[in-house]
């Protein structure tokens, strides 16, 4: 595979010592542990690590979803670590595009809808909305489903039009978690074949998933481990993964 | 703003898209919400109704007549007080009448005298018994509005020489006449022939409150000729000469105090009193006599609204209950709509305008009903005065929206509390 790799442009995401723990019952769960990383726009970051490792945690602070407990996470510059629930939710609308493993679609809504979701919440007018949601259904090559609804369209399509829900406000980053869990081998390499597509096309994807092969496609591997970065690489070391996959 | 109405229309297409796709739910749930709006509106609708009949019966007594009785239109409990009174004599008019015209500037116009007695009535094999006698006038009509459907009330001739002539009401005509014009036929009341030269318009009884429909009236002179109590019996029911008062038209009803003692000192003055005596006679208006009924127009009221607004309670639980059910369901999709930039007020705007549309829904649906149960009841018991109105369709969709967000309140707030990432996660 030849991959192009794209000139890193500034800091979007800087991310300073920070910790979660989760309170479970008697027990403090310390997820994160101190996690420091820097992501700059135009990069193309895969997260990894075993279950337990911190990952989900670490994608729910890169997300937005969840602040830290404790720690310094600057975002575009701006400090997320203390905002409340609605400037995060407004951060995640404008500045972060999810794509989930489940796709998590509405499913009574057409594609069109469904990507127009976000626009909605930005607060854009229909007539914009619908011009925008039409050409990212476009872009991620579903011009012909856009009046389908997600039980009309298989796997791939269902993903595809979530990836054009989290394209269509032209946000900072781009954060698929297991984008191709739910999907077959094929179908899972059209979908990295098109997450290629964006980043060649000027977008930041930061990928989080357990599968070496779908790792592969990023320029930069981050592995976490009991809470911690344990190896923080450029481009894919299969001999190196291959020592982390078998310890 | 511009945000707000996008996602006030979101909102709404889910939850017009939400009630399609869980039809027999939606259903079951705004059965709920349609009975209690049915029972509600009905209840407003027989309030109104009661008021309605309540206002139509006193209407008949005139809003600027006094009535001279020998009982005030009051509940008394000194009642010994009141029966040893000199009876209320016909005679009073004519005496009122000649000081009210020796009178400069008076506030009165013009006393009427009526007696009245339970008489059986009879026309070819149709019979009618204990129907309500009035002895009267032809000035009646003066301090009592008249509205004869057919012919006329008699005048002041036939008034003067006792003409056996016969004004009577809408039912009285039904039951005698069913089928032909009661207009110069004759009848028979206590065996003394009467010429029908009138027929009332329908007015409707509510209660058992007056009525003209189950009443005649004749003149005066010849009622006091023929009507004279018989037997002993017939005494103690109605009284010698039956039940008379006196009624006085007031010329400005603004003025009704003065006009009141006015009548007073004519009063005392033709029954004779003493200054040191007290009155021994009421004067009466309907003022009075609604003050009395209107506690218990207040309490049917109350009580009935507070009845049946508890099965709209019960249809809001299920409204409530259907809503957290939703939210349960939908957690994932909270969480969804959270990582895609929804604020909490977003989510609960959403989950408020679901709870708000079943209930729309079923206020709807239950207006609708209520509007034909109304007019069913309304053609199978004429009598009852139903009043569907404007004021009431805007009142009871004004309750089903509130049913809707009180209701829904409590689920949508713990939707738009949910943790995203736990939403997320739920599966």
């Amino acid at each position: 595979m030849s991959l192009v790799t794209r000139a890193p442009g500034p800091v979007v995401i800087d991310i300073e010592n920070i910790t979660k723990d989760y309170v479970m019952g008697e027990e403090t769960v310390r997820a994160l542990r101190g996690v420091s990383l820097q992501i700059r726009r135009n990069e193309y970051l895969a997260v990894m690590g075993p279950s337990g490792s911190g990952k989900s945690t670490l994608m729910n602070m890169l997300g937005c979803l969840d602040t830290p407990t404790s720690g310094r996470y600057n975002f575009n510059g701006r400090n997320v670590a203390d905002m409340d629930d609605d400037e995060l939710a407004a951060i995640r609308n404008r500045e972060i595009g999810f794509v989930f493993q489940t796709f998590n679609l509405l499913p009574r809504a057409t594609s069109l809808r469904n990507v127009e979701l976000p626009l909605i919440y930005a607060g854009i007018d229909p007539e914009t909305r619908e011009e925008r949601a039409t050409q990212a259904l476009i872009d991620v090559g579903l011009g012909d489903r856009i009046h389908h609804k997600p039980n009309e369209l298989s796997g791939g399509q269902r993903q595809r039009v979530a990836i054009a829900r989290a394209l269509v406000n032209n946000p900072s980053i781009i954060l698929a978690d297991e984008p191709t869990g739910n999907l077959d081998s094929k179908t899972g390499e059209e979908i990295m074949a098109l997450l290629e597509d964006l980043y060649q096309r000027g977008n930041t994807i930061i990928l989080v998933t357990h599968e070496r092969d779908i790792a592969a496609h990023a320029r930069r591997t981050i592995h976490l481990r009991d809470g911690l970065i344990e190896m923080d690489h450029a481009g894919f070391i299969p001999e190196l993964d291959a020592v982390i996959a078998a310890s | 703003m511009k945000r707000f109405l996008y996602e006030l229309e979101e909102s709404w297409k889910i939850a017009t898209a939400q009630m399609r796709s869980n039809l027999t739910r939606s259903t079951l749930t705004a059965l709920g919400v349609i009975i209690g709006i049915v029972a509600v509106t009905l209840m407003g609708t027989a309030i109104a109704g009661i008021s309605v009949g309540f206002d139509k019966s006193m209407s008949v007594l005139g809003d600027d007549v006094l009535y001279v009785t020998q009982w005030p239109w009051k509940p008394v409990d000194d009642w010994w007080n009141y029966r040893d009174r000199k009876r209320i004599q016909t005679e009073y008019a004519e005496k009122i009448n000649r000081i009210i015209a020796a009178t400069p500037n008076s506030n009165l116009v013009v006393a009427v005298s009526t007696s009245s007695l339970m008489r059986s009535i009879k026309y070819g094999g149709n019979a009618v018994d204990n129907v309500f006698t009035l002895g009267t006038t032809s000035e009646f009509t003066l301090t009592s509005t008249i509205n004869c459907k057919e012919g006329r009330f008699f005048n002041e001739i036939e008034s003067r020489e006792g003409a056996q002539v016969v004004v009577i009401g809408y039912d009285v005509a039904d039951a005698l006449f069913p089928s032909e014009s009661p207009i110069d036929k004759s009848l028979l009341i206590n065996g003394q022939l009467f010429k029908v030269i009138g027929v009332n318009a329908r007015q409707g009884t509510f209660l058992g409150l007056f009525s003209w429909d189950s009443m005649v009236a004749v003149p005066l002179t010849a009622f006091n000729k023929y009507f004279s109590a018989k037997s002993a019996s017939d005494v103690r029911a109605n009284g010698a000469k039956g039940e008379s008062d006196v009624r006085v038209k007031v010329k400005d009803k603004k003025r009704l105090a003065e006009a009141k003692s006015e009548l007073t000192g004519i009063l005392r003055r033709v029954r004779g009193l003493a200054p040191e005596q007290k009155d021994d006679f009421s004067i009466n208006e309907q003022q009075a006599f609604k003050s009395t009924l209107d506690p218990v127009k207040n309490t049917i009221a109350v009580a009935g609204l507070f009845i049946t607004g508890l099965s709209l309670f019960v249809g809001a639980i299920g409204i409530m209950n259907i809503t957290f059910v939703s939210v349960k369901e939908r957690t994932k999709e909270i969480g969804t709509r959270k990582a895609l930039g929804a604020r909490r007020r977003t989510i609960l705007m959403q989950f408020l305008i679901e709870s708000t549309a079943l209930c729309l829904l079923g206020g709807f649906i239950g207006l609708v009903l209520a509007y034909f149960l109304c007019f069913g009841i309304g053609k199978a018991f004429p009598s009852f005065p139903i009043q569907f109105s404007f004021g009431l369709v805007v009142a009871s969709m004004v309750v089903s929206v509130l049913t809707g967000l009180i209701s829904g309140f409590a689920p949508a707030w713990t939707a738009s509390r949910l943790d995203p990432v736990a939403a997320l996660r739920y599966e």
